[in-house]
């Protein structure tokens, strides 16, 4: 590492006192025993160098931004180069790194796909009327109360205001289900006490990892391979011969991440769940860290779900003291515990190498694979990282076996799916479905389109348009990538004939250009010239041949040159969007 | 009589095992731990490549260099994609000239290439064409910082490929001065808060400077002879020769225009320095001819 | 003799090292690219542990700094040793087969116990067994050390003293394990090497050993005087007693760099005859009878030098000297020539071809291939591939044929120059990274860094001095004193200040240094003086404020 040169110092004692808080002045990388004698060096350096995101966190909740005497003073606890602080600072949307000369909350509202259609831009200025800071934003987690906020505390807590009803009543949310019978992943949602170990216990909790210990490491997995379990998180992998590479590495510390940062635009089926049913999450990362053999769980969640980490860590608090999480497990001798991380705001941070740069304290940008995670994952060690949905179904799977659990389903897809509607539908929010359902008959479970239907987006902004004519689309994995879409995080927006697509569509290709972490050219560069192609389009009302031919060239590049994908899938929507005719006035 | 007796001996000299690939349909043994790119060179196909440099780790981010390699969804890095026994690649498919071409592209119609030869001959020969985007795009538009007698930065040609900041960091120089801030488009290399080199962590190894490939970094001296229309690159010699600073044996290659040393770099193949200098390899030549 | 001649490993073997001594070194400023080497070993996971007076920059590497007081090495060196045997941590075998004088030695550092060392070097009894635990236990061990071990009237023993820790332990003779002394100057390796040096011929050859010198008579084809010359420090004595009157400096700069400079120059001055050949007009030149302007060695002419790993590497002419600078070579054939000696060829390839024919150690290292990068010595011919590393045939059956290597029992005895009540604070010296030695070289171009000679002091001692941050003071030692500013700075211990030598034209420094010297190797101490602060009390302007 580096013999820093930090600027003079000019940090507060208040700034100083929450960097302290994360990290004590006596456990900093470098350390005076004595006069004479000073403790530091490179391992010491990079053991601490995860605590950077935190520490920034701190910063930017004390003063309302990362001040340069701030991130010298916590660069200097942790010995992270000054210019990467910087780096590190610049690449999250909660972070601002000049002086925003004002001492009031900000209000992030979201700008993206329900939220812009449902009067988004109008609630920003309400709250500019009112003499509130507002930040126009990407999508929250909130589609289906859109429009949503979030507001970033000063000298108060983040926090979101549709959850006060839930804050007040812990047992009082309901989906639009509640109560009904089908339900296996969220069952107890709305029913258990999500702030009291005792109340999961009350709803059949811990049963599940109780019984994993008890067939041990390989039969869960084969449990979980015959249940054909697919990921959630969008690239549908296998979740047991990702849990089978990490079991199988010896000898060096290994780790399970939940990725709960749940970014995708249209997606806030993780925030529901941890909300009410935190403890579930706790119980199907820990089986999934004793069954891969990891000591070290971590739940990376998005710095806008307030609530939900207040809950989570209030979970982990209770799992703790009651010996669920620590060194001996449930008695099993098995040690694991869990860290909580938030994000900053970067969509990007949901891809999973990225997070895990996040997570060390470096700039969310993705890594090249190979090697993959389960051999080169967080802090270079074995990884399993998963989407909570699919965590929750390891609950379900174990439940009731592998092998009955295959039998729900499609053909293909099995087990239950959640599905995030939102849009121009009647009852907007979470559904649990088995995989193979058709599109329209999960429309009509949501009450129906408001009004006459003109296309529907699936998988969020990294998804394609598909047309009514797809209505008895069957929402399995095979169907769908048949046809050419992609259910990705079970992203379904509705968008009827009233909607202007061109501002949608262009609204959807600022997302990318805002997120992209800008690391590999064709994305950098794809995402810019792409937006601005589109926005050319808005002002002449068409497309041409030639700017067609481009943003096909551009597509291409993107998907098949990139590193990740963001890249790969950041012209999906707007292809499909020109495909339909809903932009573009193309034959 | 004194003697001191040799030694010869370098540990984990076993015999090296090697990994056959079949490019473009012909077969091509390369070493375990090889590259494609390694595999391409050996097999006489000149790959482009601008993130990519001998001395740094890979960073792939440009993807200039990729290739296909059947059995991947997506094209590969071939800088830092290791060869593996069996893989079939092809180096000049429609979707590889397709994927070089629009790199080029996007590189072109975003920063002034106009001092990097290399890239531009990779541009006609992939037949980019940076006339065919909007007008009024977004382009790298930033002061040049000159903030010193040694350095200028010129941000205008700026591909960020990472190459000065992995040479300020743990390739080499381990200052780590700079970074890349920001996100997206607005990517910036720059130190924190963006205040000058001289208030930064930067020790003017001029390490950065060595591995620029567009002339976004450039030393002074020769940025001053660019101004006054005297840098002439085509007559000067480059000379090997060793540091006469300390004892650590730097290789330097002196510049020379008009009996003059105009720059000082360093083989980046040498055991010794892999490219790198100090500050006084670097720029204490100019006591020379005094 | 083991221990001498050359850094015992190549730099390419710190990247592999376990466990680094980095001894009085701040190579991270003075041998940068280096260092580069070792914090790639620090990257693969080496841990480091860094002895220095001050917390230099290379210091904020380490993994445990230990700012021993300037001068008590070998109270530290030996109760190390001491720590490492009573931890039953020695390399018993290696000790057994490769050395001798093991017995005498461990009863010598037997007194070193980590207490008494603590109270010696101000350094607590658990650092010091740390660093004893971790050199020892470490799979690869090195030990670098450059003027912080050397710039003191001990010199030689300082270096022995670390000697005995590698034979302790075998650290020594095998890849990646090893002793560095990191060479200050580009070629002083090679003028070693090439036999400049008092007693010895080139190759370290020797000049009393009759077999070695009838060889280079047979050679040169005349006889050569069997008797060893004398040091830089002997020289000035000399000159003292009025023995030495003529004198011929070629690229040294003594009236500058001589410690208690002020004598120096007296001397220098007071000679009959003094000749100077340097590329600058140095301080020393301007003291000159006669000045030979010689070309840039590296840039205006052919040869080689030697780094301190051993390396010959071709420097190589690109420029044409200006004026009249001749080549060193011209200048001393022609004087040959006045002298009425003809030394032949000035071709430099002929001459190093010459050399190689007297020098085992070079033998093998033909222009053609030292090409390529380079070759390290030893490299006794045309198809032997250079040596990485010395002193393997420590691990060989029979020793390859040699006498064990010797410890050797030294024992502390401190700074000459003892702090007093009227000279109450330590000065030491050393290098910034973007100046070189006295600055003649390196102020010929402008650092962006460069933040001028001052006088580094801990705010303690500043503030109870009742001194400002910059504040323009007379530093005074019992030789002489000068003016210069303070600056205030956390990383040096109280008790002790700091400052480079780059500037003589604004701070005089080595007015304050102590010639004390050591009797082998002829080092001055520069690192130890005893000094004293004073406010002044009407300042004088600055020139230019
Ligand atoms: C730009 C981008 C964002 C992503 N965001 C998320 C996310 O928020 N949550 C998630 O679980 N997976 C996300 N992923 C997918 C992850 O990379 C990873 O595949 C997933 O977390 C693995 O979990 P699973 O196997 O349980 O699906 C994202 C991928 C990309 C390319
Ligand atoms: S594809 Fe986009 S988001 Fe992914 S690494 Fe490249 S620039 Fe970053
Ligand atoms: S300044 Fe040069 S070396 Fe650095 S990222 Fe930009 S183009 Fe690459
Ligand atoms: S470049 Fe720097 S490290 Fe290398 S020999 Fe010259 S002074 Fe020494
Ligand atoms: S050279 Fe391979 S990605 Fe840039």
């Amino acid at each position: 590492m580096a013999d820093l040169k930090l600027s003079v110092d000019t940090s507060t004692d208040a700034e100083r006192a929450v960097v302290d808080a994360v990290i004590a002045p006596a456990d900093h990388a470098v350390v005076y025993e004595t006069e004479r004698v000073v403790r530091g060096g490179t391992e010491r350096r990079r053991e601490r160098r995860h605590l950077l995101l935190p520490g920034l966190h701190a910063l930017q909740a004390e003063a309302g931004w990362i001040s340069p005497g701030g991130l010298n003073y916590l660069c200097g606890a942790l010995q992270v180069p000054p210019a990467e602080g910087f780096g590190v600072a610049t690449f999250y949307e909660l972070f601002r790194t000049t002086d925003p000369a004002h001492g009031q909350s900000v209000h992030h509202v979201c700008m993206d796909t329900s939220c812009h259609i449902a009067g988004a831009e109008a609630l920003a200025r309400s709250l500019e009327a009112e003499g509130e800071r507002v930040h126009r934003g990407p999508c929250i987690g909130q589609c289906e109360r859109a429009p949503a906020q979030f507001i970033q505390g000063r000298a108060e807590p983040d926090r979101v205001p549709a959850d006060a009803a839930s804050i007040a009543d812990p047992t009082s949310y309901r989906l639009p289900q509640h109560g009904s019978s089908k339900l296996r992943l969220l069952h107890r949602v709305g029913v258990v006490d999500p702030t009291s170990l005792q109340s999961y216990h009350d709803h059949g909790g811990y049963a599940m990892l109780r019984y994993a210990i008890e067939i041990g490491s390989d039969a869960v997995i084969d449990e979980v391979k015959s249940a054909e379990l697919l990921g959630r998180g969008g690239a549908a992998f296998p979740t047991a011969v990702k849990w089978r590479a990490v079991a199988d590495e010896r000898g060096r510390p290994k780790h399970v991440i939940a990725n709960a940062d749940e970014s995708e635009p249209g997606t806030f089926k993780d925030r529901i769940v941890m909300e009410n049913d935190p403890f579930a999450l706790i119980e199907s990362l820990t089986i999934a860290g004793l069954t891969v053999g990891a000591d070290n769980g971590w739940i990376y969640i998005r710095g806008e779900y307030p609530l939900a980490t207040t809950r989570l860590r209030n979970a982990i608090e209770q799992c703790r003291i009651a010996g669920l999480l620590g060194d001996n497990v449930m008695d099993s001798g098995a040690r694991f515990d869990i860290e909580l991380r938030r994000g900053a705001g970067a969509y990007i941070c949901g891809e999973e190498t990225a997070l895990m740069e996040s997570i060390e304290g470096y700039r969310g940008e993705p890594r090249n694979k190979p090697p993959f995670p389960t051999t080169y994952g967080l802090f270079g060690e074995p990884t399993a990282v998963n989407n909570p949905e699919t965590l929750l179904n390891v609950l379900d799977l174990l439940e009731v076996g592998g092998d009955h659990y295959r039998t729900l389903g499609s053909e293909r897809s099995s087990g239950h799916r959640l599905f995030c509607l939102s849009g121009h539908v009647r009852v907007p929010g979470l559904y649990e479905v088995p995989f193979g359902i058709a599109l329209g008959d999960l429309i009509d479970l949501a009450g129906g389109s408001t009004g006459m239907t003109r296309a529907v987006l699936l998988g969020g902004a990294a998804g394609v348009f598909v047309g009514p004519d797809q209505l008895d689309l069957e929402l399995s994995l095979e169907a769908v990538r048949d046809a050419g879409a992609t259910l990705g995080s079970g992203v379904i927006t509705l968008f009827d004939d009233t909607v202007d697509f061109t501002a949608l569509v262009l609204r959807i290709a600022e997302f990318f250009k805002n997120e992209s972490c800008g690391q590999c050219v064709p994305c950098r560069v794809g995402v810019t010239r792409q937006h601005e192609v589109l926005v050319e389009m808005a002002a002449n009302g068409a497309l041409s041949d030639e700017r067609n031919t481009l943003i096909d060239d551009m597509a291409t590049v993107m998907r098949d040159a990139s590193i990740c994908g963001l890249g790969h899938t950041a012209s999906g929507a707007v292809q499909s969007a020109i495909r339909l005719g809903l932009v573009g006035d193309r034959p | 009589m004194t003697t001191i007796e040799s030694d010869t001996h370098a540990e984990g000299e076993s015999a090296v095992e090697s990994v056959t690939v079949r490019i473009n349909n012909n077969d091509v043994s390369v070493a375990r731990g090889a590259t494609i790119l390694d595999a391409c060179t050996a097999s006489g196909i000149d790959t482009p490549t601008i993130c990519y440099a001998e001395n740094l780790t890979p960073v792939n981010v440009c993807r200039v260099c990729v290739v296909e390699v059947t059995g991947n969804r997506t094209l590969v890095p071939s800088c830092s994609r290791l060869a593996e026994a069996g893989m079939e690649i092809q180096t000049d498919s429609d979707r590889v000239r397709h994927s070089r071409k629009m790199v080029l592209e996007f590189l072109g119609s975003s920063v002034d290439l106009s001092q990097a030869p290399e890239i531009n001959q990779y541009s006609v020969r992939y037949e980019a064409d940076v006339t065919r985007y909007v007008d009024d795009r977004e382009v790298i538009e930033e002061p040049i910082r000159i903030q010193d007698e040694l350095y200028i930065r010129d941000y205008d040609k700026c591909v960020l490929c990472y190459k000065c900041v992995e040479a300020c960091g743990d390739d080499a120089q381990h200052t780590f001065a700079i970074a890349v801030a920001g996100r997206g488009f607005d990517n910036r290399v720059s130190t924190e808060f963006d205040v000058v080199l001289p208030d930064s962590a930067c020790v003017y190894c001029g390490n950065c400077v060595a591995v620029c490939p567009t002339n976004a970094l450039q030393f002074k001296s020769e940025f001053d002879l660019r101004r006054s229309e005297s840098w002439r690159e085509e007559e000067q010699t480059v000379t090997t020769t060793v540091c006469s600073y300390c004892g650590v044996g730097c290789n330097l290659e002196l510049h020379v225009q008009d009996n003059e040393i105009v720059k000082v770099t360093s083989p980046v193949d040498h055991s010794v320095t892999h490219g790198n200098l100090c500050i006084k390899g670097r720029f204490g030549y100019q006591y020379v001819g005094n | 003799m083991f221990g001498a001649g050359g850094g015992t490993v190549s730099y390419a073997e710190i990247e592999e090292a376990d466990v680094i001594l980095l001894w009085g070194s701040n190579a991270r400023e003075a041998h940068p690219i280096f260092f580069h080497h070792l914090m790639k070993g620090l990257d693969n996971g080496a841990r480091m542990y860094s002895v220095d007076p001050r917390r230099t920059s290379s210091s904020k590497f380490a993994d445990l700094w230990l700012g021993i007081d300037v001068g008590t090495d070998i109270a530290l060196a030996n109760a190390i040793a001491r720590e490492i045997i009573h931890a039953g941590l020695a390399n018993d075998d290696f000790i057994i087969r490769s050395t001798r004088g093991y017995e005498d030695f461990a009863a010598a550092v037997e007194p070193y116990t980590l207490d008494v060392a603590a109270e010696i070097t101000g350094v607590p009894a658990t650092a010091i067994r740390e660093v004893a635990h971790a050199y020892a236990t470490g799979g690869k061990s090195q030990i670098l050390w450059t003027l912080g071990i050397t710039e003191h009237h001990n010199a030689v023993d300082n270096v022995l003293s670390l000697c005995n820790l590698a034979l302790l332990t075998g650290h020594v003779g095998r890849w990646g394990s090893g002793l560095v002394p990191l060479r200050g100057q580009n070629n002083v390796q090679g003028g070693g090497d090439m036999g400049a040096l008092p007693d010895k011929l080139p190759g370290f050859q020797r000049i009393d050993d009759d077999a070695d010198r009838t060889k280079f008579e047979a050679a040169y084809g005349m006889g050569l005087n069997p008797t060893p010359g004398i040091h830089l420090t002997l020289m000035f004595e000399a000159m003292e007693r009025s023995e030495l009157t003529a004198v011929y400096v070629v690229g040294e700069n003594p009236a500058d760099s001589e410690a208690d400079v002020d004598r120096a120059r007296a001397l220098l001055s007071g000679l009959d005859c003094l000749v100077v050949q340097d590329i600058f007009l140095t301080r020393t030149a301007q003291l000159a009878d006669v000045v030979l302007p010689a070309s840039v060695a590296w840039a205006e002419s052919d040869g080689t030098v030697t780094s301190s790993e051993r390396r010959v590497q071709r420097v190589r002419g690109a420029v044409t000297p200006p004026g009249e600078a001749r080549h060193d070579i011209d200048i001393i054939i022609d004087l040959a020539d006045r002298m009425g000696v003809d030394l032949g060829t000035n071709e430099p390839e002929a001459l190093w071809d010459e050399l190689r024919s007297l020098s085992p150690l070079h033998a093998g290292m033909s222009y053609e291939r030292l090409e390529a990068g380079g070759l390290q010595w030893p490299c006794p011919s045309l198809d032997h591939p250079g040596s990485p590393f010395l002193h393997g045939w420590l691990w060989a059956d029979d020793l390859g044929g040699r006498a064990p290597a010797p410890f050797s029992v030294v024992e502390h005895e401190g700074p000459k120059e003892q702090l007093t009540e009227e000279f109450p604070l330590r000065l030491t010296t050393g290098r910034s990274l973007d100046s070189y030695n006295t600055g003649v070289q390196s102020n010929g171009f402008t650092s962006p860094i460069r933040y001028g000679e001052a006088l580094d002091i801990n705010p303690v001692d500043g503030e109870s001095l009742g001194l400002s941050d910059g504040e323009r003071v007379r530093v005074s030692s019992p030789r002489g004193s000068v003016e210069m500013a303070v600056r205030f700075q956390f990383d040096i211990p109280i008790g002790l200040t700091f400052t480079t030598y780059h500037f003589p034209d604004l701070v005089d420094i080595n007015k304050l240094t102590n010639d004390a010297w050591d009797k082998r190797s002829g080092t001055s101490e520069f690192k130890a003086a005893a000094i004293r602060i004073d406010k002044i009390d009407f300042p004088i302007p600055m020139a230019g404020s």
